[in-house]
């Protein structure tokens, strides 16, 4: 198997014409094999339903399929924008999610600057380790924490808040007290894995700087502030644009799990009322309808905030 | 570094300051270990103990009656070993259809590369929502199979980014024209030269589609109906959140209500505890790559 290697070679630089998709099939077919899987999936699971979007402006039809329905344009949206729920749903569903981004945002950012002053190694080892850990526990089961040690009546941090005189609050079953619960335990739980990010992103801090810093006679505050901080900054501002594309979605499982009768009124979202209204109560084309304004909203959101970062500072997505 | 363990002078601010890092990473790790650690106390101690708020440090009056419960309980055992299957053929499946796709994407000289990875990435962004995707899975009959579990989405695209950028920086693109040139076709490059060279990011994705299929809840609760089906999350669901404690409905309510109750709470531990093990015990092994597999990701999005 002597060569009929078509590889470029740079020393050898070929009279060829350039090459595309067709002329280097042939030499490319087993990348075309390996790749084949991921393509098909990719396309049914994902691709398809996009097509099927167009639900949201037809009726449902079940015996013509996703798409052969009647056309009813806006419709869906309209009763949609009509209905009594509309402004509870963006409120709640904006309320949760601008909660989670401002107070969950930042939590990582202070933590790894925090695990990056530890100068001991094994605690600083020991610290990510822990801090990891609650991101693996599954959703059911956070929630089935919260449940459990939340309890007014016999969980343990029922009974410290008891014993500093919050005792009788409900935190699981009251308005007042569910976002705050939501947010809390979203940082608990993620806010360590977050960090990961930036940690790497300061092990590429170069250790001149470092040196320099304290020759300069900076104090550790101030070469936080004039080190750490700035080698953070691009990370920030794409995790900050990526997060923002997600303003008006929700995570639906937690969100959903959390739900009792009492604290609705506030933690009714879209997700879950595009889940009660489409998949147990089977209105297909209206909760569609939900489910695609609601990815429009985030798409443009997303779009924005882009302009903005790439307007202001040249560090975007695109 | 050096230059801060040779320093002989450390000043009284650089001491605070360390004082008062060491303080708050100490809070921070309390905060994270002692709620865990209570549910494993709590599930061996008595349960009237334990609400009325007298364990906190120590179990008291060791009861495994939460856990005899649990091995008692036939649906937390279907929901066990779905889930096992779920996860071992799902996170094969993930991987068989990841790796090599992430591997294609590395190669530079394929020419379908940037279009195809562009319609891959375009996914994180749109996606056709949870009803058009719903009634496709019904269109095809994967609703209440367990293939609704294994097939869709077995391409996770965040995960392929990472796979496809430790292929591009840690697989010289030399080593492949040489290798070509004694023959080597690319199937057997990946498989004798790609992936074992590739370990670090293999056990970093294995474990996020790992733990991806074991705490898989939302699956379960859109597209299966039957019992014998249901994966483990939504078992648990049931007994921690919908508080169907016991099988036989003693958990209920009537005149034995408030002391089933009691035990009910024991019950929960101990299914927090036995439910979330299989992953404690897989974590410490690859926690390892963890920074490294973030690293890779994080290089170009």
């Amino acid at each position: 198997m002597i060569s009929k290697n078509l590889y470029e070679h740079p020393a050898q630089p070929r009279a060829h014409k350039k090459p595309t998709v067709l002329n280097t099939f042939k030499r490319d077919h087993q990348l075309w094999i390996m790749i084949f899987p991921a393509i098909v999936v990719i396309f049914i699971f994902n691709y398809i339903p996009m097509y099927g979007i167009q639900l949201a402006f037809r009726d449902y039809d079940f015996s013509k399929g996703l798409t052969g329905g009647a056309w009813r344009g806006l419709f869906y949206f309209r009763q949609f924008f009509d209905s009594y729920m509309f402004a509870d749903l963006m409120k709640n569903t904006v309320a949760i999610s601008l909660a989670t981004v401002i107070l969950s945002f930042p939590a990582p950012i202070i933590l790894a600057l925090l695990i990056n002053q530890v100068r001991w190694k094994r605690a600083k080892k020991t610290l990510q380790t822990t801090v990891y850990l609650p991101h693996f526990i599954s959703i059911v089961v956070m929630v089935g924490l919260l449940n459990v040690l939340l309890s007014p009546n016999s969980g343990v941090i029922g009974h410290i808040l008891s014993s500093v005189g919050l005792g009788d609050v409900n935190l699981l079953g009251s308005t007042g007290t569910f976002v705050p619960v939501y947010v809390l335990s979203e940082i608990w739980q993620h806010c360590g894995w977050n960090s990961i990010i930036y940690l790497a992103a300061l092990s590429t801090v170069d250790p001149q700087l470092y040196d320099s810093s304290k020759i300069d006679g900076a104090s550790r505050w101030q070469t936080i502030k004039h080190v750490d901080i700035p080698a953070l900054i691009p990370t920030i501002i794409i995790l900050f644009v990526l997060s923002m594309g997600n303003v008006l979605s929700t995570g639906f499982e937690k969100v959903f799990l959390m739900q009792n009768a009492l604290n609705l009124p506030v933690s009714e979202v879209i997700a879950t009322y595009v889940y009660k209204i489409g998949i147990i109560s089977n209105q297909f084309s209206y909760s569609a309808a939900i489910g695609l304004f609601n990815t429009v909203i985030n798409f443009v959101f997303l779009y924005a905030m882009n302009m903005i970062a790439r307007k202001s500072s040249d560090i975007s997505l695109w | 570094m050096q230059l801060i363990t040779n320093s002989k002078g450390k000043n009284k601010t650089d001491i605070l300051f360390d004082a008062v890092v060491y303080l708050v990473c100490l809070l921070i790790f309390l905060s994270i270990v002692y709620p865990l650690y209570f549910v494993i106390i709590a599930s061996v101690s008595d349960s009237t103990l334990v609400s009325t708020g007298q364990v906190t440090i120590f179990p008291k009056n060791i009861s495994f009656f939460g856990y005899s419960e649990i091995f008692k309980d036939a649906r937390i055992w279907t929901g066990y070993s779905n889930t096992l299957l779920y996860t071992v053929l799902g996170t094969a499946v993930n991987l068989l259809f990841t790796l090599p796709a992430a591997y294609v994407l590395s190669r530079q000289e394929f020419r379908a590369r940037r279009f195809l990875m562009l319609t891959f990435v375009i996914t994180l962004f749109f996606n056709g929502g949870l009803i058009p995707t719903y009634l496709l899975m019904k269109d095809m009959h994967m609703t209440n199979t367990m293939w609704v579990f294994i097939i869709p989405f077995c391409v996770n695209v965040y995960n392929l980014i990472i796979a496809r950028s430790f292929f591009e920086n840690s697989i010289p693109r030399e080593l492949f024209e040489a290798a070509s040139m004694d023959g080597c076709t690319h199937f057997k490059f990946f498989l004798k030269v790609a992936l074992p060279l590739s370990k670090a990011v293999v056990s970093v994705i294995g474990l996020y589609y790992l733990v991806a299929h074991w705490n898989d809840f939302f699956t379960g609760l859109i597209y299966i109906r039957s019992n014998n089906l249901q994966p483990l999350q939504i078992v648990l669901r049931d007994i921690l959140l919908s508080n169907q404690v016991f099988s036989q409905g003693a958990g209920a309510g009537g005149s034995a209500g408030g002391y089933a109750q009691q035990y009910a709470d024991q019950v929960k531990y101990g299914v927090i505890i036995v439910s979330t093990l299989p992953i404690l015990i897989v974590y410490p092994f690859i926690q390892k790559y963890f920074d490294k597999g973030v690293m890779i990701g994080s290089v170009k999005g």
